[in-house]
Formats: structure tokens, sequence, C-alpha cells
């Protein structure tokens, strides 16, 4: 592995500054340093050795930005410092640290818009190098886009090197030793004579030296941690109950509460009517929220029901009232002045689509709650020079920001506790909780305030994935797909997101055709155009976002192709890529599957489908019986390219749980709106996969180029393609709208 | 009223009717027990009483007078896991890990019912239990596990 140099000249830059009795170290990124977080907690004799690690005489621990939703996201990045700083994990603490914007996420803007992932030319890393700089300015502290990985994968590494040459350093000054004769392990630094000095009695030297910059990765070859399974770090706590979410904190008298907003999303409240309410037991107080109310009481139970007996005028819808005027938008969106972007189009797709018999197809993808487990939850405590805010949330310094204009108090003042999250998929990206407590907090100063939402509050305000429709036309030639035009219409997902941070994004969406537009597949005649459909219901970001819509549509497009070529659907997409990767794990897929085409027999049938998202080519057979009490989905298979593994086992997790959560959703879930409001309110509303229904699993992943990805949501995109291009394979009808079960009954 | 709670006898004064689930989390501050829905959707909440799984948020505390409440946190404990928790350990089942609680308490009871459960018999006692995580292939491992553990002891 190369010099640390070369690297560090390309995208970061290592930095120090001095502080009380000693010195703190920074992995900065460009040539203007970010000021450096944990420098204001430092106290002496602390050493921050980069913003990843802070040792102290009583530990060392590892700060780990990026956020656990779930995905061992703590546990990868622990790992990838620990590994260089030669510590093992059961020796460290962990700390997601404060918001700050030098904790930004380059991989983020990986996702260049307009350039494939495939595309190393000029164009498209210098678009990336863009993104990169704006992301900086913005300070963005986002976990998403499955970056936690990519964005840690040097960094971090870089991090825990110098830290642990920079305490070699000390150890010699202390000893008189020459670093060229010291090892390290476990969190100690070993002289030839065998003495060992932990790195926390090194901690006061190591602060006052510079950071030794000049360090080697370690070679592949010494990996301890990287690529082997690991032990996640809150296994135990998470199988013995003592594992805290962000719903279970609490402080010394702390006031329990909820809200309830206006079931249209967005809408006003005109009035309430609390009277019943306030005289129920335990109840502290109804106070104003925008767009409802929060009932404050000293028990959430208590405040659950007393909001039940608060009567309220609420607005009318500021989006279409009904579901099919939702659908109706759609449909009028496919239209020459509402195209958005059409960033491919290869060969005469007109031209060809003249000469031959075209194969057309319409397919909708529904709105979808996230609806993570833990129900959305925010505790905040406002006092006169101070606000503290504790949850779990993806993007911390927008928090801060939000909560800072609410209460006027200075952003750095608004500290701001990220706590472990039971689930996100996309929903803990966004701030109503946050603004919504810190509107009730202010009502009862220096009095923490936990607010939880009902499951009910959960679902129904959940700003939803974006519905969708694509349109397909397409030909085919002596066996072959000759021609794929794809039309894509939603309304803009980072519009709407962004819009509610006061934001706005100009020019094309690119979610609007991601997971379709840059699938490496050579077809002649080759169109994907993104129309833009106006805002309709407020959405957000659901695990893998556009692509999580656009997976089913363009792969179930293709396969309806193939089979007008009576071509064999494995066979066919392998001749269609050019991309090596992407051919690797379509193999790889049929090689696991023991793919022998899409019949397996009477009422039995297999679909492969591929889809190439955040970087990740990832492929996705699944088998199915068409039982006489309906379809059982008997076997999945999952192959994925993410270039370098860091533990198999959190991979495997992610790639077991995200063609799961693809396949569930297809079968059963949708979030309708009637009169402006959700018609699903909760789990029986709103179903995803039970264990009855999960079928057998098996996944592999390859190391293939240079590209360090994460698998947090490529699994996602594929999975519903897959389960209908299966169905069809066993009973001929084609499914082209979620959820299926309004076609066929799954058992 | 009084509650037993993990072996250790509870004093709390509280409504009738108020569910279990939030005596337990907002009056007792037992937190390994989770809200998911509220309605016997999730079984995020389960406990046992007398060893029995049942969802806490459709338990009356009034109905939990008299009944030995088990929590996840009266199972085992990190030093001394429950087979149950330690077969969730090995084989690594949580991701958010929101819903285990609520899954183990679950297995457990049905463990404590059926020593050797079938496919089938999984099925039919752990599809009450959401992850909305997708961890199921793992649980149904970790079961399998804890079933043979069991058995030997
Ligand atoms: S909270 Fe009791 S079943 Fe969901
Ligand atoms: S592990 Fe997250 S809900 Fe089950």
């Amino acid at each position: 592995m190369g010099r640390v140099k070369t690297i560090a000249r390309r995208t970061f830059l290592i930095g120090s500054a001095a502080v009380l009795g000693g010195v703190a170290f920074g992995a900065y990124l460009y040539k203007r340093p970010v000021e450096n977080p944990l420098l204001p907690d430092l106290a002496e004799g602390d050493a921050a050795l980069t913003e990843y690690v802070r040792i102290t005489s009583d530990g060392v621990t590892l700060i780990t930005p990026r956020a656990d939703k779930g995905q061992g996201a703590y546990h990868v990045q622990a790992a990838l410092i620990a590994e260089e700083l030669d510590i093992d994990l059961d020796q460290v603490t962990v700390d997601p640290g404060p918001p700050s914007p030098a904790y930004y996420n380059t991989a983020l803007s990986e996702e260049a818009p307009g350039f494939m992932p495939t595309d190393e030319g000029f164009g498209a890393n210098s678009m990336r190098t863009i993104m990169g700089a704006a992301m900086k300015i913005m300070g963005m502290q986002i976990t998403g886009g499955s970056t936690t990985t990519a964005d840690s994968w040097e960094k971090l590494r870089v991090a825990g090197a110098v830290a642990r040459e920079t305490l070699k350093a000390a150890a010699a000054q202390q000893t008189g030793v020459d670093v060229a004769e010291m090892t390290t392990t476990r969190g100690t630094v070993v002289l030839p004579d065998g003495t060992a000095i932990a790195y926390t009695e090194l901690a006061a030297t190591a602060a006052t030296l510079d950071p030794v910059q000049d360090v080697n990765l370690k070679a592949a070859s010494e990996w301890r941690y990287i690529g082997k399974p690991m032990q996640r770090l809150d296994t135990v706590s998470k199988s013995t109950g003592m594992q805290d979410y962000g719903i279970d904190f609490e402080l010394e008298d702390m006031l329990y509460a909820t809200v309830v907003t206006n079931p249209r999303k967005g809408g006003d409240c005109w009035w309430i009517n609390d009277e019943a309410a306030l005289t129920m037991r335990g109840v502290h107080s109804v106070v104003a929220v925008t767009g409802g109310f929060g009932v404050i009481a000293d028990n959430t139970w208590r405040a659950f029901q007393a909001a039940q007996q608060v009567t309220a005028g609420w607005s009318r819808a500021p989006y279409p009232a009904e579901q099919s005027d939702h659908w109706a938008a759609l449909e009028s969106a496919f239209a020459d002045g509402k195209q958005d972007s059409q960033y491919r189009d290869d060969g005469d797709v007109e031209d060809a689509l003249d000469e031959g018999d075209v194969v057309t197809a319409e397919y909708r993808a529904p709105y979808l709650a996230h609806a993570p487990l833990e129900p959305i939850n925010a505790t905040v405590k406002v006092s006169t020079d101070r606000v503290d805010v504790w949850t779990g949330t993806q993007v911390p310094r927008f928090v801060q920001t939000e909560v800072g204009k609410i209460t006027g108090m200075d952003t750095e003042d608004v500290h701001v506790h990220v706590l472990m999250m039971g689930g996100s998929f996309g929903h803990r990206l966004e701030l109503d909780v946050c603004r919504q407590a810190a509107e009730i907090a202010m009502t009862v100063p220096d009095t923490p305030v936990k607010v939880t939402y009902s499951r009910e509050e959960d679902m129904t305000h959940d700003y939803t994935r974006q519905i969708a429709m694509a349109r397909m036309r397409g030909t085919v030639k002596d066996g072959q797909v000759e021609t794929l035009d794809l039309g894509i219409a939603m309304p803009s997902v980072v519009s709407s997101q962004m819009s509610r941070i006061g934001l706005s994004v100009p020019g094309p969406d690119a979610q609007i055709v991601a997971g379709a537009w840059e699938q490496p597949f050579g077809i002649p005649n080759y169109r994907v155009t993104g129309y833009r459909a106006p805002e309709l219901a407020p959405i957000s970001s659901w695990r893998s976002v556009g692509a999580s819509s656009n997976g089913f549509f363009h792969d179930s497009a293709l396969d309806e192709l193939i089979h007008a070529a009576g071509a064999d659907p494995m066979e066919e997409r392998i001749r269609l890529t050019w991309d090596e990767n992407a051919r690797a794990v379509l193999e790889a897929v049929a090689d696991m599957s023991g793919w022998s085409g899409p019949s397996m027999g009477e009422n039995r049938g297999r679909g492969v489908a591929f889809c190439m998202s955040f970087g990740v080519p990832c492929a996705e057979v699944v088998e199915v019986t068409n039982t006489d009490r309906g379809i059982k989905i008997d076997k999945v298979f999952v192959a994925a390219n993410v270039g370098q593994i860091v533990d198999p086992e959190t991979l495997s997790r992610q790639m077991s749980g995200g063609a799961l959560w693809g396949l569930g959703h297809s079968i059963a879930a949708e979030i309708t709106h009637s009169d402006g409001m959700s018609d699903q309110q909760n789990f029986d509303g709103f179903e995803a996969m039970r264990m009855y229904q999960v079928p057998s699993v098996e996944t592999r992943a390859l190391e293939l180029g240079e590209h360090v990805r994460g698998m947090g949501e490529p699994a996602v995109p594929p999975a519903a393609a897959a389960l209908a291009n299966a169905i069809f394979a066993a009973t001929g009808t084609r499914l082209r709208e979620m959820p299926f079960r309004n076609h066929f009954d799954f058992v | 009223m009084r509650l037993s709670v993990d072996g250790k006898t509870h004093e709390v004064d509280v409504e009738e009717d108020m569910p279990l689930l939030w005596v337990l989390r907002d009056e007792i501050g037992i937190k390994g027990v989770k809200y998911g829905c509220g309605i016997a959707q999730c079984g995020a909440c389960t406990v046992h009483l007398d060893g029995v799984a049942v969802r806490s948020c459709q338990t009356l505390a009034a109905d939990a007078v008299g009944a030995n409440v088990t929590t996840i946190n009266g199972l085992g404990t990190p030093a001394e896991m429950h087979a149950v928790q330690a077969a969730w350990a090995e084989h690594q089942v949580a991701q958010c890990g929101y819903c285990q609680s609520g899954q183990i308490m679950q297995a457990a009871s049905m463990l404590a019912q059926i020593p050797n459960p079938t496919d089938e018999d999984i099925d039919a006692e752990m599809s009450g239990n959401l992850c909305r995580c997708g961890t199921y292939p793992q649980i149904r491992a970790a079961i399998v596990t804890a079933a043979a553990k069991l058995r030997e002891a």
C-alpha cells in the first residue's frame, strides 16, 4: 500500500493546532483547514490525534461521525481507525462526536449529476470535485447514499496511522529509544526490551509534537480487522435490552410530550380545544406547535391519551386531496415541456421505433413510508445560554441550525447529541420533530422535554418515498434487444427535501432517473428521459431514493424486451453489459442460483434483475412457487461488487436486509391519500415482510476495481424487479404496478 | 398497585388501564421494553407474564398484578445471557436492534413450550414480530441454535 502522502495530497491534508498544553491533529481537507471541532472540549493533557481519535489518561475514544441507523456504521468506522492505530475494539470507546463541518461527507458527492459511476473521465471526476467542494461549503455531515464506508476508507485509516506514528515519536522522546525499533500492539508502544507503554501514558507528550505525516498504511496481508468477520460492537447490548435509543433517553425532571399536527401534511392548524385534555391526569399543558399542538405530561402514555381528547380545526392539504389526482399529475408529466433530463440517448431511438414492432408497457410505484421501528422522537432542553438536543438524526448540522433559528440561539450554543437510532431508512433525515421539540421545550425553560411520536403520527406524517411512473417502448431484432426507450415521471425528491430547509436546487434532479439512465448496458438504441412532475405530497429519500422505483422500472422493461426477443434473461443481460464488474456480478448470481433459464417446472419460476446504484452493480435472482394459496418466495440470491469488504458479516446483513426490504414493500406496502390524509396509519395498514414470507437468502460480495462502496442501499432496487420477473416465469402474468398483492396473494 | 418485575417488587401509582408497556418504561424505567405500534402489530413490546409472551402494549397494568413480569432485562444480562440471548449474540442478529427485545422474548416463550420447533412452528410463533431491518433469516438461525442449547441443558 502506497505512502499516505500521495493519497493525502489528492484528497486531504494533515494539519495540527496547539491547544492547552498540547496539540490536536486534523485530517484537513483542501488547503483551507476546517476548524477542529474537538478543540474547544479538550482539557489539558488531552491529545486529539486527527479529528477521529481522542486519547486521554482515561482511555482512547474513536470518533465516528457517520450515524448508525442499524447498519453497523459505528462499527465499520471504528474498525478502520483501530486497524491502523493498533488498538483492539474491546479497548476503545466509540463516540459519534459533536456535529461539525469538519466531518463533511465527500463520498456523497461521488454521485455527480450526469456522470455514470463507472465514468472515470475528466468531466466526471472534475464534476465530483466540484460537488465535493460544495459539500464542504455546506458542511454536510450527512449519513446517506450508502457513503459511510467509501467516505471513511482512506480518512479513518490515515487518521489511525498518523496517531500511531505520533505516539511512537512520543515514546521515543520519553525513552530515547529509536522509533524504528518500536512496534505497536493492543494500544501500546512496545520497546525492544519488551516494555509496553500504553497510549494513554503517551498522550501528554504526543500533544507537544508535530504530527508524524510520513506514514505507511498497512498492506492488506497485515490487516487484523478489515475483511475479517467481526463481532459487532453493539451485538451483546442489543441482545440483552441494554442498548438505549433516542426514545429511551431519560433525564432528571424530564417531561414527556407528544405532538399532533394537521393530518394533511404541511397544512395549518386553525384552532384547538384542549378543555377535556387539560383535566386529565398528569397533563401539564397543551401548547401550539407549527401546524398543530403538543401535549406535555408526566408520562408518554398520558400525553398520547390526552392528545386524542384535543379537537382541532385543520386546513386543507397543500397538495391534491385524492390519490387518483396524484397519479393523474404523473400521467400528464410525460410531456416535452416537462422534460427534466436526458442523460442517455444512444443510437437512433426514433428511427428504430418507426421501423420495428414496438413493445410498450407502463409501470407504477406507490408512495411508501419509512416506518423505522423506533418511532420518531427528540429530547430538547432550552436554557438561557444553551440548547441541548438529544436525538437520532442523520443530519446533526441541520438540526443545529434549525433549532438555533427557532430558539433564537446562536448555532454554536445549540448542542446536538446524536443517539442510537432504531432504524431510519431515510426518515431521520427530516427535522420536524426537532423543530417541534424545540417549540415545546421553549414553553418550559430549563426543563428537558422528550417528544415521542405515536406510531400513527409517525406514519401519517412520514415524508414518503416518491410515487413514480415509467413508460417503455422498445424493439427487438434477431433474438436480441435492439431499442429501449424509457421515460420516468416523478416529483423531485431533492427539491421537496431541500425546500424544507429553505434551499432550492437548480438544474435537473438526477434522482428522477437514478438507477435507470446509468445502467451499463450496450443497447444499440437506448434513451432514458426524466420528466419532473409537479410537487405533490411532500417526499423524502427512502432507502435507495430514485433507484428504489427506477430499478424496478428499468429492469422490468429490459426483462419484457428480452422475453420478446426470445433470449435467456441471464445470458442477454450478460451479453448486453460492457462493464466487466457488472458482468462478474451477473455471472456470480447465475452461479449461486444454478441458473438454467427462467422456467423451473410447473408453477415454479425464477427471475433475475440487475441494477447499478450508488456505484454498486447488484444482481438478484428470486425463485417462486405459485401455490394454490398464493405466491411463495422460495429463495433469493444477491451478488454485488463493493470493491473492498471491510466487515463481511455487516455487509452480508446489508445485502440480505436490503433485498428483503425491497421484496417486502413490493409485495404489500403503499401509502395512499384520501381527503389529503394518509389512508394507512399503523402497521395494520402498512405491511412489510413477516417471518412466514421470508425466503432463504444467499449473498456474495465481490472485490473488484479500486472503489470502495457501501451496501446500505444497492440491494434494494433490483429486488422488486427480480420478483416480478420470477412471477412472470411461474405464472405468465407480468406485474407492472406495486404493491403486487393487489394482483396476487402471497404466502 | 404492586407489580413484580424481573424479580423485584414495584409499588406504582397508575391508572388501572395504563398499558403495562408504559408502566415499565416511563414509571419503573425499564427501557429494554420497546414501543413500536401500540396496537399489537409489531411485537416490540413483548414481555413474559408468568413465562408466557404477551404484548405489553395490550396488557393493562391492573392485569399484571399478581403475576411475574419478565422483561428482556430480566431474562438475562450481558454477563449471564439466557440461551436465546447468547444465540442472538452468536449469530449477530441485530441490525438496528430495536425489535430484538421483543423477538427474543417471543422466541424464549416459544422454546419453553416447543423445545424443538419446526420451520412452520417458527413461522406461526414469530410472525407477529416485525423487523423492519429484515433480520429474519438470522432470527431463524438463532432460534435453531438456542433450541439445541436448551435441549442439552
Ligand atoms: S408496541 Fe406492542 S405490539 Fe407493537
Ligand atoms: S433489527 Fe431493526 S427492526 Fe429488527
